[in-house]
């Protein structure tokens, strides 16, 4: 296999390449910053000294084999890291310039402006369509002044489900297709209007047209908010990404090898371990 | 020593920051100590006396200064669910109150005629006016011991088939098994001795032994066991005995192979559950035990002794001495169940750790 794989028509350069656009256009902040972040459970050394920029209004892709502590990393970017009972840190994570470890940090309203999407769609079972979408207001007790039917449709339409269930908003969410739910659970984390969104494999256990679906709402998404998505489908990073960061744990705790443009990290990385892996001759 | 050149990292510690520091609990142990000065001078100055009073209003002020506190620095919503953390903070040490004073007046009135002789000695030289080290527990002990094993080996087996039944089989007779389970739940235990009695010993020539007490007790555990060994089945995942059987097993080589093991550790708390149902009961034992003051090792005749059985009658005899013996009987019963737990737990525990 040739190393230059922009002279290949499919390549994932190319596609990159094509989907590259200059970021940044909209006024949303300033961002999400990582800087010199660790991880830890127990005594396990899992994430070592990542700093990244997430410039507001881009979509940045975390690419790397499993084990490599994309997932341990994206749970700390909004705090969800600390659920599991061992687990540690170290460095700070800015949001708006402010740390989000910082004493005193409301940690709800962290994770209000900082939402998530997870591998595995999570409806919850006993809401209809409808009161999913809205489950946010209601568990953070939004009072929102907007009409409830107006910001309905609107978070079903961003996240491209609208027209496929607009007739049957009052049934259960359980009767969805494994696609259609996954899109729900976008709906539900943008009604309360995140500044960003992160998704930690959404689209591991879709069907091609669901992910295609879902890549289009993440172009549409990135126009107002920053996305960070970790995917194993490196097509799938060269479509959405603005930027794509490479994670490896070469024996010991993960690291990230290196970040850059989603073109040039598929079309010229500057590191030897990344090429090989985008590549598909390792990992 | 040669000096090696190894690459300088600044070390890094991990870190908690979502953890309490030791200034976040500085204010909340000074409003717990100013709800705890704000209730005894409440005490003190109203009509309200009392432990009850005490703990209420200690509840009542800590609660809300901690309301106030995190009202102060996060909001409404942070103080709406630090009132939630103290509700449930309160409700659980209401709950473990009554269970920590039994145990401890169990302790401290037991403790007292506990001595070697209390173990080593049976009561057949002894009556309930001797010392208590000189008449014993050692025949309880026995029976005791002997009727849980026995007891446990009828329904052991009876329960965890029915449970594979209306689990596994899924029989059309499941409802209605499942309905008989449940009202077999509500049994009174003096029921099951009178069933036991009636059925067995009325009728036959049989005598009150080992084994009709343990047949008594198997019908309060079965119910129990059953109930709690089918929750537990269930909670395996379906794709389990999907995968099994896609090997090419038959549903029992599933059943015993994949299905039983995941569930051990519930399984082994499912007969904990049933021990604990039936260790201290002592109204089936009135009619079925026959009675001993003695060991006996034979479980098929003879009467035989319970630690429960030991506790109502000394109560019964209500001397001084027999509420001490009663007491000191409790503590025995609550030392062998524990232990039997203990090793229940160990035993379960290391199996699942080998693989």
């Amino acid at each position: 296999m040739s190393t230059d794989n922009s002279s290949q028509p499919n390549s994932l350069a190319g596609v990159a390449a094509a989907r590259h656009r200059e970021p940044g256009s909209a006024p949303l902040g300033s961002g999400l910053e990582a800087r010199g972040v660790h991880a830890w459970f127990g005594s396990h050394h899992a994430l070592e000294g990542v700093s990244l920029d997430f410039a507001a209004g881009t979509v940045t892709a975390l690419i790397g084999p499993s084990g490599c502590g994309k997932s341990t990393f994206i749970r700390t970017l909004n705090r969800m890291h600390e659920f599991i009972p061992s687990a540690a840190m170290a460095g700070e994570v800015l949001l708006d310039g402010k740390d989000i470890y910082a004493p005193g940090t409301d940690v709800t309203k962290i994770r209000l402006q900082i939402g998530m999407v997870f591998q595995k769609p999570n409806p919850f079972p006993s809401m209809t369509i409808g009161e999913n979408v809205l489950a946010g207001l209601k568990l953070a007790q939004i009072k929102s002044d907007r009409n409830k039917d107006e910001l309905l449709e609107e978070c079903l339409t961003r996240a491209g489900l609208w027209q496929e269930v607009k007739d049957r908003l009052g049934a259960h969410a359980g009767g969805l297709s494994g696609g259609q739910q996954q899109r729900l659970c976008i709906a539900r984390s943008l009604a309360v209007n995140p500044k960003v969104l992160l998704m930690d494999e959404p689209c591991s256990a879709l069907d091609p047209g669901s992910t295609l679906r879902i890549e289009d709402t993440i172009s549409q998404l990135s126009k107002t908010m920053t996305i960070v998505i970790v995917t194993h489908n490196m097509q799938q990073a060269a479509r959405v990404s603005d930027y794509t960061a490479f994670f490896l744990a070469d024996g010991g705790p993960g690291q990230m090898v290196e970040v850059g443009p989603t073109n040039e990290m598929f079309s010229r990385p500057k590191d030897e371990r990344t090429e090989n892996y985008v590549s598909g001759r390792f990992g | 020593m040669t000096t090696t050149t190894i690459p300088h990292h600044e070390t890094v510690y991990p870190k908690r920051p979502w953890k309490a520091t030791k200034a976040d609990l500085i204010p909340v142990f000074a409003a717990l100590a100013v709800a705890a000065l704000l209730d005894y001078a409440v005490v003190a100055i109203t009509p309200m006396k009392g432990k009850l009073a005490y703990a209420l209003l200690f509840f009542v002020f800590g609660a809300g200064f901690q309301m106030a506190l995190k009202w102060k620095k996060l909001g409404r919503r942070a103080a709406v669910d630090s009132l939630a953390g103290s509700v449930a903070i309160s409700g659980a040490v209401i709950a473990f109150v009554p269970v920590l004073s039994l145990l401890e007046t169990t302790i401290v009135k037991g403790a007292k005629g506990l001595s070697l002789g209390f173990f080593i000695h049976d009561m057949s030289v002894a009556n309930y006016q001797s010392p208590l080290s000189e008449g014993g527990v050692v025949q309880a002990i026995v029976g005791t011991l002997y009727l849980i094993l026995i007891a446990t080996a009828i329904s052991l087996p009876l329960s965890l088939l029915t449970a594979l039944y209306l689990t596994e089989i899924k029989g059309k007779a499941s409802g209605f098994i499942q309905f008989l389970v449940q009202a077999m739940s509500g049994i009174p235990s003096v029921v099951a001795g009178i069933f036991i009695y009636s059925a067995l010993l009325l009728t036959t020539s049989l005598r009150g032994s080992t084994i009709m007490a343990a047949l008594a007790l198997a019908i309060l555990m079965i119910p129990t066991v059953t109930r709690t060994a089918q929750e537990v089945l269930l909670l395996v995942p379906a794709d389990l005995r999907e995968a099994g059987l896609a090997l090419g097993a038959t549903q029992w080589k599933t059943v015993a192979t994949i299905v039983v093991p995941a569930a051990r550790n519930g399984l082994i708390t499912a007969v904990i559950l049933g021990v604990a149902r039936i260790a201290g009961e002592t109204a089936p034992l009135l009619f079925t035990l026959g009675v001993s003051n003695k060991i006996n090792w034979n479980p098929f005749s003879g009467g035989q002794s319970a630690l429960p059985y030991y506790v109502w009658s000394g109560l019964g005899d209500g001397t001084e001495l027999g509420i001490d013996r009663a007491w000191s009987g409790i503590l025995v019963l609550l030392i062998v169940v524990l232990s039997l737990f203990a090793t229940a737990r160990i035993f379960g525990t290391r199996k699942v750790k080998i693989k």
